[in-house]
């Protein structure tokens, strides 16, 4: 961990406001390879502030990888080139010496761009409140052994519940679609004996609601998962989709 | 005059919550949609809480300054939560959970308010498996355990090592399921800079509106605070960027107490700093020590590659100096030993940095097995090390990871200011001067889902709290006293940055108020924060401007409390002459650095009540110790 500076040029976007037309700024830098992109941009900030000049904003907090508040598209990539990491993960000893980076901010309908990189993704919190949760009021509940769940299934599960909500599965898509975040979600109740009292109801209000926010459809071209941090499978979408199916199937039955 | 009433209720240890839950005041459901709470924060114990009272019927407002209260940093925590199930048929008890907490914060925590917290530790665990959260299970179908330092039992509930994430997602569903039931209104990027007290009770919060700069009002009933930790004082901590202090020190300003500020927990196992450039620093489970052996040179100046070091030449301290506890030690003792060692100059290539070795452990069980464990652990040390953990040991080095002190709380969680209520790490209460892994995602949800819930409308029942006005003339004065604060900060023009002040900070701070305090440090450091507090107010650059989306403003805010509140937790340590927990005086020690308490005088929670900067007064509860002996603490 004694390697030198590399030296890189920036091509940041800045925009003022929502509404405001926004462009590439440029700035040279050099940064130690141990920091990460989000410590590059703060000693950059840092260099701007001292100067006077307003910082480039952009959002992160745990920069651990975990709480899904950061998101850079990077050369191209949401969270960057490289597969399964945040753009907090994303260390300077990934690029050479005297390379050119594009940093914009997660682009979609969906989510507006607030300030330089910060983007609204508010959408994500409308979809989980249709129906993201199993209805079960505090201080009601049987002991945690009394629904043995195979160690699969709660593998399975989490496998779907990993997700950070960091939206880098929408800025990937040509068509902005959320189905991958959503897909996540109605796979780790649906698959949970937790989840099934709910589970057609769910699914059909997590979908009305996606689509009220303005998500596309989904592409199916797997995009989704390549760029994940989490690595979520599109066997989720697949899920969603069945018991999507099987949702609007249930609730003709119903009617009759 | 303030008294400090912790208002125990009587009897034995496990009758006191049952007995105080029946002879709490209860709300009729109709009256209940009356009541207006404020729940500021959204972590585990403000989601929780704020769930749990919608659930109820009282109208809950809840504020958030991120994007999604899906992003509190209760998301990061990533061993696990104990609970006194005892499926593991090892010998655990709720008296057993209860002891090993006591103990490990080296019995300087409220009896009464610990083993509420080991009696309702197994409902959590009940509540979150309702709710969907995916623990980690047997091939039966059981929950699976493990263990965490501080205890021999196996008692610890986890997802991978994500079960904070899984937690707080747990917590989020349940708020939001009360944000579409219309119980729970939903206020994101919100920051409280103010508390608003009406005739000496809690009505109200000031709030700055982080898009637009605002300045807002919001009244109430009762005013819960579930803002957390304030380890990033130090600046470079576990906590997440944005972690701050502000909420409950401007509390602390309005007359809440503030309780044991030195007891802060430096972590054992975290990565090693890299350089001047780091923003923060990462964690690596506690988990990780059921598995690894910690482990430096023999002798200093060895600094030949850990592999090539013979085993008859590596010095397994922790395991030599505790032989029952071993690797498991509790975090202070671990992050103090792993000081010492790297003092003598046998750290890793003479810096600051120790082995956690994983080469037995991969040998017995098989490198799947381990994968299987902590995967998502070892990739993130790769991914930040650029080394290979199961091929090379990791290095590890302690870090500022938890705050025990905290707004001090009487048993209700009521502050000493009547309807402010202060939950989770934001309070001083169960954890003494040390915190077990495992008990900060327990404390969080006890408070959020199980006591607050409860207390809350006792006090409603009993004290009857009328809604004050938004326009009245204390919510006018909190909102111009904001509004002040905010030009000052945008005034001065200095010359230095927020970031570089506040590095200063941490600097001064993990020399003098960290691992190991000693009287002249402590005498000197004050009169260097003093003065690091004036170069703040005097040569600050805070660019930008107040009516607008600017986060150096809001750093700046943050930066200028924790210059408050880092002199008081030198006071605090200063007046704390004895070692206790994670509070090391270096006065006061054996002959081997172990810690000597006292408790002839000491066995008190130190609360203090702020006058004006830099002058604070003292008051004592002291703490009775009923139905455990006061033991010196050995984990030998």
């Amino acid at each position: 961990m004694t390697n030198t500076n590399i030296n890189l040029t920036l091509n940041i976007w800045r925009q003022e406001s929502t509404d405001a037309i926004g462009d590439f700024e440029q700035f040279k830098v050099s940064v130690s390879p141990d920091a990460s992109i989000l410590e590059m941009l703060d000693e950059l900030n840092n260099k701007l502030e001292k100067e006077g000049k307003i910082p480039i904003a952009f959002e992160s907090d745990c920069r651990e990888g975990i709480c899904g508040t950061c998101g850079l598209v990077v050369n191209g990539h949401p969270h960057g080139p490289l597969p399964k990491i945040a753009t907090c993960q994303l260390h300077m000893r990934n690029f050479k010496d005297g390379e050119t980076l594009f940093i914009e901010p997660f682009r979609a309908t969906a989510f507006k761009i607030i300030k330089d990189l910060i983007v609204d993704r508010s959408g994500f919190d409308k979809i989980q409140q249709a129906g993201g949760y199993v209805s079960f009021n505090t201080g009601s509940a049987p002991d945690a052994n009394a629904i043995p769940i195979s160690k699969d299934v709660a593998a399975l599960s989490l496998d779907a519940a990993e997700c950070i909500g960091c939206g880098a599965c929408v800025a990937a898509c040509k068509n902005s679609s959320a189905m991958l975040f959503v897909g996540a979600k109605v796979s780790q109740f649906a698959v949970l004996p937790q989840g099934q009292p709910e589970r057609y109801e769910r699914v059909m209000n997590m979908v009305a609601a996606m689509d009220e926010a303005g998500f596309g459809s989904c592409t199916n071209t797997y995009a989704c998962e390549a760029e994940c941090p989490k690595g979520i499978s599109v066997t989720n979408i697949a899920r969603m989709n069945r018991d999507f199916v099987m949702a609007n199937v249930k609730s003709k039955v119903v009617e009759v | 005059m303030i008294k400090l009433d912790s208002k125990v209720p009587a009897g034995t240890l496990a009758e006191k919550w049952t007995n105080h839950k029946f002879n709490m005041k209860l709300i009729n459901p109709a009256n209940k949609r009356k009541f207006d709470i404020i729940v500021v924060g959204t972590g585990l114990a403000g989601a929780s809480a704020a769930a749990t009272l919608g659930e109820l019927g009282y109208k809950v407002k809840a504020f958030t300054y991120h994007d999604s209260s899906r992003r509190a940093h209760s998301i990061g925590a990533q061993g696990g939560i104990n609970a006194a199930k005892n499926y593991q048929n090892d010998g655990d008890s709720v008296f057993r959970l209860f002891y090993d907490t006591i103990k490990g914060g080296d019995f300087r925590s409220r009896e009464a308010n610990t083993y509420r917290l080991a009696e309702v530790s197994n409902n959590i665990i009940d509540q979150c498996v309702a709710q969907g959260v995916p623990f980690a299970r047997e091939y039966g179908g059981t929950l699976a355990n493990r263990s965490f330092g501080g205890a021999q039992v196996s008692r610890t509930f986890y997802a991978r090592g994500e079960t904070g994430q899984q937690l707080l997602l747990g917590a989020y569903s349940s708020l939001n399921r009360q944000i579409k039931l219309g119980n729970v209104q939903m206020f994101h990027r919100r920051e409280m800079l103010d508390v608003v007290i009406v005739d000496g009770k809690a009505k109200g919060i000031t709030v700055r509106n982080l898009l637009t700069g605002e300045i807002e009002s919001y009244a109430a009933q009762a005013v819960i605070l579930a803002t957390g930790g304030y380890m990033n004082v130090y600046f470079l901590s576990t906590s997440a960027m944005l972690c701050n202090t502000t909420a409950i020190w401007r509390a602390h300003k309005r007359g809440a107490l503030f309780a044991n500020p030195c007891f802060t927990q430096i972590h054992p196992t975290c990565l090693p700093v890299h350089g001047e450039g780091q923003s923060k620093l990462v964690l690596m489970s506690e988990s990780l020590r059921n598995d690894g052996r910690i482990w430096v040179p023999k002798k200093a100046g060895d600094h030949r590659p850990p592999n090539e070091i013979p085993e008859d030449e590596r010095d397994y301290y922790l395991e030599r100096r505790y032989p029952s506890f071993g690797n498991l030690a509790p975090r202070d003792v671990s992050s103090r030993s792993a000081k010492y060692v790297c003092d003598e100059g046998r750290g890793v290539n003479g810096g600051r940095a120790v082995y956690l070795d994983f080469a037995d452990a991969i040998k017995r069980l098989g490198a799947h097995v381990i994968k299987e464990k902590y995967g998502n652990l070892f990739d993130m040390y790769k991914n930040i090390m650029d080394e290979d953990p199961y091929k090379v040991p990791m290095k590890i080095y302690p870090a500022p990871h938890y705050a025990m002190g905290g707004l001090w709380v009487d048993y209700n969680l009521m502050s000493n200011i009547s309807g402010l209520f202060v939950a989770g790490e934001a309070n001083f209460s169960d954890h003494g001067a040390n915190r077990l892994g495992a008990s900060a995602l327990m404390q969080g949800l006890a408070d959020g889902y199980f006591v607050i819930p409860y207390t809350i409308g006792n006090y409603f029942g009993s004290d009857k709290p009328t809604k004050a006005d938004v326009n009245s003339s204390e919510f006018k004065e909190s909102k111009e006293q904001v509004k002040e604060n905010t030009n000052k900060l945008l005034t001065i023009n200095g010359k230095q940055t927020v970031d570089e002040i506040h590095k200063k900070l941490g600097h001064l701070l993990i020399d003098k108020v960290g691992m190991s305090r000693d009287d002249a440090g402590l005498r000197k450091v004050i009169k260097e924060i003093t003065d690091l507090r004036d170069e703040f107010w005097h040569d600050v650059k805070v660019v930008g401007k107040g009516e607008e989306l600017n986060l150096t403003l809001e750093k700046a805010g943050r930066v200028a409390d924790f210059l408050e509140l880092s002199e008081l937790m030198a006071v605090d340590a200063l007046n704390r002459d004895e070692s206790c927990g994670a509070h090391f005086r270096e006065e006061h020690q054996t002959e081997e650095g172990e810690a000597i308490r006292n408790d002839k005088d000491f066995a008190y929670v130190a609360a203090w009540e702020f006058e004006k900067v830099g002058k604070w007064n003292l008051h004592k509860e002291n703490l009775e110790f009923e139905f455990v002996e006061l033991a010196t603490r050995s984990y030998k």
